[in-house]
């Protein structure tokens, strides 16, 4: 009954939009299982950096924006075949995906980082220490092709989100996980993630780590993308990205200093 | 879309993926022709106590889907980790093929039992009479009468819960095992090739067809003397 009344105002809503025609409409995607960035909040709206930084976007480009959730492993094809136009998902821009979509210019800098149990001691990774251990990414992310490379002599589970990694961590299931940076520093402060503590330098190796995470869109919307790339850039230099980044975080994300 | 260059090229993560998923359901099939004969007998006889905790687990079972359960055992049992490490069952429970049969097993006894049941309550009453009058223990009618009524009268209604156990192991990806199904999502991920999923609905149906032949071949087998036509031998006109 709730999502039949939800699709009766959507429609309501697409009606009205298309009386008014006065804005471009855009949808943009994210996963909404990646706290701080994207997440669901309390109150069931999809809250975080993300969507903060890409309504600031919107208003810049004069677009009417509306954020969907879309599952991680699902979110280039969804782009693909036009569900939505822009993916503003903390998405690494790495060379397997600028096949398939473009990305703008980075909007914050990433680097990952491995978490352990704090009790374990462990401190160096490599493919030796960690045979036989079991180590979990989230299925489909850069994480998860690190780990594919470097440890392919330990036990890898690959979990649909990280969230669900995050559970699996603090339940004890895992010995190993992978994660970007930012989140994981969030995370080992949580009643949940008081297990766990950020082990090791943290990885920012190019070839899995990209260039930062940037907005993915369609490769022939070249020409939203220059807009998108003029929005990032005004929004970095006039200030209003340090307002957007320290209401989540306590380092400059755009320089990880 | 190249069907034949996709299958070339991914062929060994879809035998590893087939592997798996066989992997589950033969597991889980063998436990659950343990126990729900077992099940379905308390189902028969259990006392009001017994009997309402069993058909909790049955109402439990059935009623809720079976992601739902395979989220609760997995990342619940998590949870209670200091329980399980007491008793000694965290090494058992932390592996994830462990928690996929245990659900696998629970979904399917659960509806098996109920279609045991019914096989059991449809022999005739007669029959288990004639038997107690020449003087069978209740383990000899059981063994020799009503398990033998009771698996004829099941046997199609089983077959249909083995495929679909085949069916539901395809969710055991959720939980980090790459079955069939979890392996060509994983394929699609990196090619986002979409005939990976006509050979993964391919091989299922292949699967799935064996049971179906092997379920007929026993069939007849099971219901031999009804089909006058093809006598035993040795059988008297």
């Amino acid at each position: 009954m709730k999502t039949y009344l939800k699709t009766l105002l959507r429609g309501a809503a697409l009606c009205a939009s298309l009386s008014t025609a006065s804005a471009e409409s855009l949808k943009l995607a994210t996963e909404a299982a990646y706290p701080p960035f994207n997440y669901v909040g309390t109150d069931g709206k999809i809250e975080g950096f993300d969507i903060d930084f890409g309504m600031e976007l919107c208003k810049r480009i004069g677009a009417d924006c509306e954020f969907v959730a879309q599952d991680w492993d699902g979110i280039i094809p969804g782009l693909l075949t036009k569900k939505y136009d822009l993916i503003v998902a903390s998405m690494n821009i790495t060379e397997p995906r600028k096949k398939q979509v473009a990305f703008s210019d980075p909007y914050y800098k990433t680097a990952m980082t491995h978490i352990v149990a704090k009790d374990s001691g462990m401190t160096e990774f490599s493919n030796e220490t960690m045979k036989g251990k079991v180590i979990g990414a989230q299925t489909g992310s850069t994480q998860a092709e690190y780990v594919q490379a470097k440890y392919p002599d330990a036990d890898i589970r690959l979990y649909p989100s990280q969230v669900e990694l995050n559970l699996d961590m603090s339940n004890g299931r895992i010995d190993v996980m992978l994660g970007d940076l930012l989140p994981s520093i969030d995370f080992v402060k949580t009643e949940e993630g008081a297990c766990c503590e950020v082990a090791g330098p943290p990885i920012v190796d190019p070839a899995f780590v990209g260039e930062g995470a940037g907005i993915a869109l369609r490769q022939e919307d070249t020409a939203l993308r220059e807009r998108v790339n003029k929005a990032i850039a005004e929004i970095r230099a006039d200030g209003t990205f340090k307002k957007l980044n320290d209401k989540y975080f306590t380092i400059d994300i755009y320089t990880l200093q | 879309m190249d069907l034949i260059g996709t299958l070339l090229a991914n062929w060994p993560r879809l035998l590893d993926g087939t592997a798996m998923t066989l992997k589950l359901t033969v597991t889980a099939a063998l436990i659950s022709v343990v126990i729900t004969p077992l099940l379905a007998l308390g189902r028969v006889h259990a006392g009001p106590v017994a009997g309402g905790l069993l058909r909790l687990y049955v109402s439990f079972v059935r009623g809720t889907p079976l992601l739902a359960q395979l989220f609760l055992v997995f990342y619940g049992s998590g949870q209670f980790r200091p329980f399980f490490q007491e008793w000694g069952l965290w090494g058992f429970i932390r592996e994830p093929f462990n928690c996929c049969v245990l659900v696998l097993v629970m979904y399917t006894t659960a509806y098996q039992a109920e279609i045991l049941r019914g096989g059991i309550q449809a022999v005739p009453r007669g029959e288990v009479e004639a038997a107690q009058a020449v003087g069978m223990t209740y383990r000899q009618i059981l063994r020799r009468v009503i398990f033998p009524h009771a698996v004829r009268f099941a046997w199609p209604g089983l077959g249909n819960e083995m495929i679909i156990l085949v069916k539901g192991s395809a969710l055991a990806s959720v939980v980090t095992v790459f079955d069939l199904m979890g392996r060509s999502r994983q394929i699609f991920l990196h090619s986002f090739d979409f005939a990976i999923y006509i050979w993964a609905a391919a091989i299922y149906l292949m699967i799935t067809a064996c049971i179906v032949l092997l379920w007929r071949l026993i069939e007849l087998r099971l219901a031999r003397h009804m089909h006058p036509s093809s006598p035993l031998p040795g059988a008297s006109p």
